[in-house]
C-alpha cells in the first residue's frame, strides 16, 4: 500500500549538501513530490522539508538512506507525531469582469489569502496553509481563470516543545 | 608549507606508507612535495588500475588504500575504481588534483566536476575551499574511510588550494555529528536472536564482507555452536575453507550443498552480509521457511532485499561472541547428517575428456601453492570455477570484485595485495577478455618485481556471456569471440620484461606450473582452455534458489541437463 509522509531531515549546511539529498532520491528511484531547505535556528545547521510517497518500506528506506549521507544528522518522519505543516503559495488570478473582482475577493478573504499585487487584469494573492486549503483555494479561483502560480512546498515541525533527540544533537554542534 | 606539503604530512599523520598514482597539470604541487617525503608512490600507468590497487591494498591489509590522480581525465579514470570499492565495502581514500578555483565552472582545460561525478559511488566526498580545512578533512576522510561499513572517499583539492600557505592548525578533532556508526550490537536484539537459534532445528550461517575484518570471531562462534558456514563471493576466506563446517558459496553459481541448505533451513544468520541477488535468486523463493537473523554494521542494509525478522545493528566483532556467549552448542545433529549427505553426494567435479578445462588450470595452481597465497580475479567464469575450486583459508587473502563485477580487477588488485603483504604470492586468476582490460600494467609489475602470478584461463571468448548466449539466447553468439584477434600473451609479458608461458595442453600445465609457483616473480601464463566449458550449477537470472540447474556437478552424467528453455530477452540479469 503506498503511503505520503512528510519527512524532515536536519543537515550540515555544506556547499552541495541538496545535491546530495536530491541525487540519493534519484538514483534510488524515490517519488519526490516537494522539496523546501532553508536556514534552521542553529548556525551551520539547514533544514529540509519534503513530501515522499511509497511503499511503508520504501520510505523506511528513504530514511536509512538519509542516515548515510554523512552531512545529514537527523531525519524526522513526521507521520509519527502530530506535526504542523504548511505550505505558501503565490497566486495570479485573471479578472475577466468587474464583478469577478469582488467575488474574487470575497473569496479570497474567507480563505485570509491576502492580496500582494493588483493589476486591472489581474490580482496576486499570497495564500499560507496545509495542503488542503492550498488545493481548495487553487479550485475555488480556476473558474476566474489561473494565469499563474508557485508554491514553496511543505515544510513541517512535530508538535510538542521539541524533539527531544533532535535537541541533543543539536547541542553537541552548537 | 604550502597546500600540497600539507597534504603529504597529513597522509603520514594518517601511518600512509604506500601511494598508487598518476601525475598531471593540476595536481602537479602534490606530486612536487611527494619528492621530498618518504611515502613510496606506486606509479601506475592508468588511474583506474591505480584505484584498485589502493582498493586491493585496503582488502589485503586492512589498511586505507590512498590513490592520487589529476583532474579531468585523470580523476574520471579513477570513477571504475571507486564504485567498485564502494559496492565491496573497501576503503579507500582517492587524491585527485584540480584546476584552480577560479576557473572551476569555466570548462577549463582538464576540468571535470569529479566531486559531483562521484558522490554516487564514494562513501563521502569533499571539494578543499581553503588550504586550513586540509588537516581536518583528510583525517575526516581517512576516519570515515575506515569505520562503520568502510567505502571510499574522495578528496578534491584545485591547484591554487595545493599552492597557497598552508597557516592553519594540526590540531583538529574530527567533528562529524551526522556520522555515528553502531558498533556495540543491541543486547535485547542479540537475545532475540540466540533464543531463534536455538529453537531452530536446520539453521545456517551465511558470512559476507563483513567477515574478513572478524574472522577469527566467525571461528569461533561456528565452532562453539557447530553452526554450518556457508560463505558468499565477499566472505571467501573469513571463515576456512575446506573445514568440516563449510558448506561452501550459495548462490547463481555456488555449491549445491550451500544452496540446498538455504532453500531447506528454518533459520539464517546472515553475518555481514547484504543479501545481494546474485546470492538470493527471485528473493520470494529464497529460504522459504527460515527466520532470518540479520547482523550488519550498516541499518540501511536491514530488510533491504530480505526481511529480516530479527536485525541487529553491529560489528560482527562484538555482536558475535556475544551472541556465542548465550549459545550452548546446538543439537542439529540430523541436519548435519541431512548436509553431510548433500555434500558426499556432490562434491566439486569436472570431465577431462576434452582439451584443458579452466577447473584444471585453478587446481594446479592451488596444488603448488598449497593454498599458501592470495588470490584475486578477473570476473567472469574462471572467477566463479576459482571461487569454488581456489577459495582461501585465511582472511583478506582473496580479492575479487563481487558487487560491481569489474572486469580489470584482478590484475592490479594482484599488485595492491602484493604491496599490502610484502613476500606473500600472489595468484591472479584472469580470463583473456578480463586481462586486457589492465593489461597496460604489466609495466608497474615489471618496474615492482612483485611476486605476482598471471594464470590466464584463455579460452578465446568472453566465457560468461557465451554461457548466457548459449543457454538463454538460442546459441546465438553475439560478440563475445576474442580468439582471432587476441594477442600472444607470453610475447607480450616478454615485451614488458615479464617470464611468459603459452601452454595448450594438460602434460605441459602440470610440469610448468609448479616450476612458475616455485620461483615467486612475475610471470604470465596464457593456458590455451576448452572454449565451451560451462560454470554449474547456475540459478538462471530472476529464478529461485531451489531452481537451481546442476548441470554438470550431477553425479550421473545421464542426469545432465544443460540449457534451460530461453527466458525473455531483457529480463533483468
Amino acid at each position: 500500500m503506498t503511503h505520503r509522509h512528510v519527512m524532515s531531515v536536519t543537515v550540515q549546511d555544506k556547499p552541495g549538501v541538496l545535491v546530495r539529498i536530491a541525487s540519493l532520491f534519484a538514483r534510488r528511484g524515490y517519488n519526490i513530490e516537494s522539496l523546501s531547505v532553508a536556514q534552521s535556528e542553529l548556525p551551520g545547521i539547514s533544514r529540509t522539508t519534503f513530501v515522499v510517497t511509497g511503499e511503508e518500506h520504501t520510505l523506511e528506506q528513504v530514511q536509512k538512506q538519509l542516515y548515510k549521507l554523512i552531512d545529514v544528522i537527523k531525519v524526522i518522519d513526521h507521520s509519527e507525531a502530530a506535526f504542523i505543516d504548511r505550505e505558501l503559495m503565490l497566486i495570479k488570478v485573471a479578472i475577466k469582469a468587474p464583478e469577478d473582482r469582488v467575488e474574487v475577493r470575497q473569496v479570497a478573504q474567507d480563505f485570509r489569502a491576502r492580496i500582494v499585487d493588483v493589476h486591472r487584469q489581474a490580482l496576486i494573492f499570497e495564500v499560507t496553509g496545509d495542503e488542503g486549503k492550498l488545493e481548495a483555494f487553487i479550485e475555488q479561483m480556476r473558474p476566474f481563470g489561473i494565469l499563474e502560480l508557485i508554491r514553496t512546498g511543505r515544510v513541517a515541525l512535530t508538535r510538542s516543545a521539541a524533539d527531544p533527540k533532535a535537541v541533543g544533537h543539536f547541542a553537541k554542534v552548537a | 608549507m604550502n597546500g600540497a606539503q600539507a597534504v603529504l604530512k597529513a597522509l603520514e599523520r594518517e601511518g600512509v606508507q604506500v601511494v598508487f598514482g598518476h601525475p598531471g597539470g593540476a595536481i602537479m604541487p602534490v606530486y612536487d612535495a611527494l619528492y621530498d617525503s618518504p611515502i613510496r608512490h606506486v606509479l601506475v600507468r592508468h588511474e583506474q588500475a591505480g584505484t584498485h590497487m589502493a582498493d586491493a591494498f585496503y582488502r589485503a591489509s586492512g589498511k586505507v588504500g590512498v590513490v592520487f590522480a589529476t583532474s579531468g581525465p585523470g580523476a574520471t579514470n579513477t570513477v571504475t575504481g571507486l564504485a567498485t570499492a564502494y559496492m565491496d565495502s573497501s576503503a579507500v581514500v582517492a587524491i585527485t588534483g584540480n584546476v584552480p578555483s577560479t576557473l572551476i565552472g569555466t570548462d577549463a582545460f582538464q576540468e571535470a566536476d569529479i566531486y559531483g561525478i562521484t558522490g554516487p559511488v564514494t562513501k563521502h566526498n569533499y571539494l578543499v575551499r581553503h588550504v586550513n580545512e586540509l588537516p581536518k578533512i583528510i583525517k575526516e576522510a581517512f576516519h570515515i574511510a575506515a569505520t562503520g561499513r568502510p567505502g571510499p572517499v574522495l578528496i578534491d583539492i584545485p591547484k591554487d588550494v595545493q599552492l597557497a600557505p598552508f597557516t592553519g592548525s594540526w590540531d583538529v578533532p574530527i567533528d562529524l555529528p551526522g556520522y555515528r556508526p553502531t558498533v556495540t550490537g543491541h543486547s535485547g536484539q542479540i537475545r532475540k536472536a540466540a533464543e531463534a537459534i536455538r529453537q531452530a532445528k536446520r539453521p545456517i550461517l551465511i558470512v559476507g564482507g563483513g567477515g574478513q575484518a572478524a574472522a577469527e570471531q566467525v571461528s569461533d562462534f561456528a565452532e562453539h555452536t557447530n553452526l554450518p558456514v556457508i560463505t558468499t563471493l565477499m566472505g571467501i576466506g573469513a571463515y576456512p575453507a575446506g573445514a568440516p563446517n563449510h558448506l561452501g558459496m550459495p548462490g547463481m553459481h555456488g555449491t549445491v550443498t550451500a544452496n540446498r541448505a538455504i532453500t531447506n533451513c528454518d533459520l539464517i544468520i546472515g553475518a555481514g552480509l547484504r543479501f545481494d541477488d546474485r546470492v538470493t535468486g527471485k528473493v520470494s523463493r529464497f529460504a522459504p521457511n527460515a527466520t532470518i537473523v540479520h547482523i550488519d554494521i550498516d541499518p540501511a542494509e536491514i530488510s533491504k532485499l530480505v526481511k529480516a525478522h530479527i536485525p541487529v545493528v553491529g560489528d560482527l566483532s562484538d555482536v558475535l561472541p556475544r551472541l556465542a556467549e548465550l549459545l550452548p552448542p546446538l543439537d542439529i545433529a540430523s541436519w548435519w547428517t541431512q548436509l553431510r549427505e548433500w555434500k558426499t553426494k556432490y562434491p566439486e567435479r569436472y570431465k577431462k575428456d576434452k582439451p584443458l578445462v579452466s577447473q584444471e588450470v585453478i587446481e594446479l595452481l592451488r596444488e603448488a601453492t598449497g593454498g599458501d597465497c592470495i588470490v584475486t580475479t578477473e570476473v567472469g567464469q574462471h572467477q566463479m570455477f576459482a571461487a569454488r575450486l581456489f577459495p582461501t583459508s585465511r582472511p583478506r587473502t582473496w580479492l575479487s570484485s563481487g558487487g560491481l563485477g569489474t572486469m580489470g580487477f584482478g590484475f592490479p588488485a594482484a599488485i595492491g595485495a602484493a604491496l599490502a603483504r610484502p613476500g606473500e604470492l600472489v595468484v591472479c586468476i584472469a580470463g583473456d577478455g578480463s586481462f586486457q582490460m589492465n593489461v597496460q600494467e604489466l609495466a608497474t609489475l615489471y618496474k615492482h618485481q612483485l611476486p605476482v602470478i598471471v594464470a590466464i584461463c584463455n579460452n578465446g571468448v568472453l566465457g560468461m556471456v557465451r554461457q548466457w548466449q548459449e543457454m538463454f539466447h538460442a546459441q546465438r553468439y553475439s560478440e563475445v569471440y576474442l580468439a582471432d584477434s587476441n594477442p600472444d600473451f607470453a610475447k607480450l609479458a616478454e615485451a614488458y620484461g615479464i617470464a611468459g608461458y603459452n601452454v595448450f595442453d594438460r602434460e605441459e600445465a602440470k610440469r610448468l606450473v609448479p616450476e612458475v609457483v616455485a620461483k615467486r616473480q612475475p610471470a604470465v601464463i596464457n593456458f590455451v582452455v576448452y572454449e565451451s566449458e560451462k560454470v554449474f550449477p547456475m540459478i538462471p537470472a530472476g529464478a529461485g534458489v531451489d531452481e537451481m540447474i546442476i548441470g554438470d556437478q550431477e553425479p550421473d552424467p545421464s542426469e545432465v541437463r544443460m540449457s534451460m528453455e530461453p527466458v525473455a530477452v531483457g529480463e533483468r540479469a
